[in-house]
């Protein structure tokens, strides 16, 4: 039976025992940097041309339909195009935190994709903090967004920065604690594990009322984190112009678009292993095929994703202050509430398992 | 600048952004310099010129044939309604005869351009807001409407339809067919802005309560149009004067109390419902006859002032001329109602954050070439 564990482990084998120890070490970290890479880039591309699909879908469109089958090559063509221009930037602007603002956005996002489990025993890293580990990553990106508006030395771009800062401080604690608690549940960070536990039921039927509400504001709080219609005051076209990336140009501006994309997907991610369960399948009836997790890890990721896409599409954005608002006196307190009401249903064993 | 302090470490001071010239939310080449204390609104200065092309003084050389044309390039998206008002002062001036049949047509007309008018608003005033999707929504009804005037008379946006003395051609044998296949449609997809934007929560909240204007300060500022009638001032210059056919149809006034940003954007919802009423009505007996009266190649106003007034989308439009008997008019001023609407924004942007302006300044309902003209 082939899984991902035999495939990763015969390459794993094969360079040891052709190579000294620390060579092959050296060779396959750098194999699983460029296979991220890879994943990296192949999926915030296909993200913006499923965006721009879905954008036409909702808006009586076809959308890119021309450049490959399906207008598939697209955004491939759009990245050559951002690759070859010139990266023009302001005279007066901080010359090292603009260049280096772009590269806090996206590594943030690429060391949270290790994590990410696509099917068992695929992923980068499996550590026994996962939960913790991507919470604590995913806001070096605010540092990116908050040093780029801040140098470019632009007010719609510090204005955006701000805002922008503002708003994921603020989500950041609902993210974390509604994550926390689906792991009353699990008992433990480790994702791997998580999806594991989920055998008996995925977590949002075990931890029914309360896992619901966590999912909702999860959902929420994560299409605040990655600064996304109905909160995309970061960059807010109507009010801000482009918001903190105004002055940035050709590829440096791709970073930053490919990164909102790829956060998309990693929220969406995290919602699919910990809310759904994962690479299981509905009630394991792929079990006997390990390798279709990695289809069911992306089908869950990519409905959850097309739900915030159809957030974009349909709704207005808030006011500054009505975002915080929302964040501070609605789903902090709802969030603390819910984890004592998840306490006391794991205390009392109240959850549903099959 | 001034400056706050806050404490001895920590200094506010307010700051100026210039939105526009080239910015998305002020949809043209208007400028205007904020004064920002972190995120609210201090002072709003409008920063005009950048599209003045001197028609009033154009006005004064050319041939009130040739002034038709000019004021297509005022507010382009009531080009007929601008259209009709110089034709109907130079056919008050020279007290012609006007067929009903060109009443009726000109009618109809004007209504079909406010409903187009607002079908654009709408679609701006959601994207303003942050919901793309309306612009879509609105062009796609629009877009209707162009079709039927670019049968009618060529063209879609400035239509040239009206000349002093009637209209340059009679309607297309498919015009009666097409609007009511229009009405059919819009009936059907105006519920829809509502469901989309108008009963969304966060579209609520966005825009009830925000750039209250009362109506003592709307009557002041010279407000005209769905701005000071979401005031309570009813001025509906349809009512109040009716010219064209506007006397034989029945219609309310749309008049909201409340005079915020949620207030303007309903009544103007409201006027499309009018609008596709008056059209309603008229459609089915627009009466035989010319479509023209001859006038003289060279019309020469009689010596003496000359005002009339139309409702465009925008408000009202005033049309005044001085002629000393010349083939050209001796001076020509436009009321525009874009102006008076644009003045009042500062009074009723300040203390407002930048999302708030970005809503309010929406619902005025801004076309810039008819500010600057």
């Amino acid at each position: 039976m082939t899984t991902a564990l035999s495939i990763t482990k015969n390459i794993h084998d094969w360079l040891f025992s052709t190579m000294p120890e620390g060579v092959a070490s050296i060779v396959e970290m750098t194999l699983i940097a460029l296979v991220y890479l890879g994943i990296f880039s192949v999926a915030g591309l296909f993200l913006v041309l499923m965006e721009r699909r879905v954008a036409a879908w909702f808006q009586l469109r076809i959308g890119p339909n021309r450049v490959g089958f399906q207008g598939l090559l697209q955004t491939m063509a759009d990245a050559l195009k951002l690759l070859s221009k010139e990266l023009t930037g302001t005279v007066k602007a901080d010359k090292f935190l603009y260049n280096l603002a772009p590269y806090f956005v996206i590594i943030s996002s690429l060391m949270a994709l290790a994590v990410i489990p696509f099917t068992k025993d695929f992923h980068a890293f499996d550590i026994n903090i996962g939960i913790f580990f991507l919470i604590a990553i995913s806001s070096i990106g605010v540092i990116g967004i908050l040093l780029g508006g801040w140098s470019s030395n632009n007010k719609f771009a510090l204005i955006g920065a701000m805002r922008s800062g503002v708003q994921t401080i603020s989500y950041e604690l609902s993210i974390g604690l509604s994550l926390l608690t689906m792991v009353l549940i699990t008992e433990t960070l480790q994702l791997s594990e998580i999806v594991e536990v989920q055998k008996n039921g995925w977590l949002i039927v075990q931890g029914h009322i309360p896992a619901i509400i966590a999912f909702m504001i999860f959902m929420i709080a994560g299409t605040a984190e990655t600064n996304r219609a109905p909160f995309d005051m970061a960059e807010a076209e109507s009010e801000l112009g482009a918001g903190f990336h105004t002055e940035y140009s050709g590829m440096k501006f791709a970073y930053f678009f490919l990164a909102e994309f790829i956060n998309m997907f990693i929220i969406a991610a995290i919602a699919a292993t910990v809310f759904f369960g994962g690479w299981l399948s509905p009630f394991g009836i792929t079990e006997s095929i390990p390798l279709l997790g990695v289809f069911w890890f992306l089908a869950k990721t990519l409905t959850l994703v097309f739900l915030m896409m159809w957030f974009r599409w349909t709704f207005p954005r808030l006011r500054v202050d009505q975002l915080l608002t929302l964040e501070w006196k609605y789903l902090l307190p709802i969030n603390l509430v819910n984890i004592v009401i998840m306490a006391a249903v794991v205390w009392l064993n109240l959850t549903i398992n099959f | 600048m001034e400056t706050t302090t806050v404490n001895s470490n920590f200094k506010s001071e307010k700051y100026q952004i210039n939105m526009g010239p080239q910015h998305p939310a002020t949809h043209g080449v208007l400028n205007l310099l904020l004064t920002i204390d972190g995120e609210i609104i201090k002072k709003v200065e409008p920063d005009l010129g950048y599209i003045h092309r001197s028609i009033e003084k154009m006005c004064e050389r050319d041939s009130y044939q040739q002034i038709v044309h000019l004021t297509d390039r005022m507010d382009y998206l009531s080009s007929n309604i601008n259209n009709e008002a110089v034709c109907l002062t130079v056919e008050k001036a020279l007290q012609l005869a006007i067929p009903e049949r060109v009443k009726v047509i000109r009618t109809i007309i004007g209504e079909l351009t406010r409903i187009s008018s607002h079908c654009l608003w709408w679609g701006v005033m959601g994207m303003d807001v942050g919901a793309l999707t309306t612009y879509f929504y609105g062009f796609r009804d629009r877009e209707m409407i162009n079709d039927i005037m670019e049968e009618t008379c060529g063209a879609r946006l400035t239509m040239n339809y009206n000349v002093p003395g009637g209209l340059m051609f009679d309607i297309h044998p498919n015009f009666v067919k097409r609007v009511k296949d229009f009405i059919a449609h819009f009936k059907t997809k105006l519920p829809e802005f509502d469901t989309l934007l108008t009963e969304n929560i966060i579209f609520q909240k966005r825009t009830k309560g925000i750039g209250i204007l009362t109506r003592e300060d709307a009557i002041s500022f010279g407000a005209s149009g769905p701005v000071a009638r979401a005031s309570g001032y009813s001025c509906d210059v349809r009512k109040y004067h009716p010219y064209s056919a506007l006397d034989r149809v029945t219609f309310k006034e749309a008049l909201r109390t409340e005079g915020d940003t949620f207030a303007r954007y309903s009544v103007r919802i409201q006027e499309m419902w009018e609008s596709l009423s008056i059209v309603e009505q008229l459609i089915d007996n627009i009466p035989e006859g010319e479509h023209r009266v001859k006038t003289n190649a060279v019309i020469k106003l009689p010596k003496g002032e000359f005002y009339q007034k139309v409702e465009t989308a925008r408000g009202e439009l005033g049309v005044y001329v001085i002629s000393t008997g010349t083939k050209s008019p001796y001076r020509l001023k436009f009321r525009s109602p874009g102006f008076s609407n644009l003045s009042l924004l500062n009074h009723i942007a300040v203390g407002g954050k930048i999302g708030d302006l970005v809503a309010t300044m929406a619902t005025l309902d801004l076309v810039i070439p008819d500010i600057d003209r």
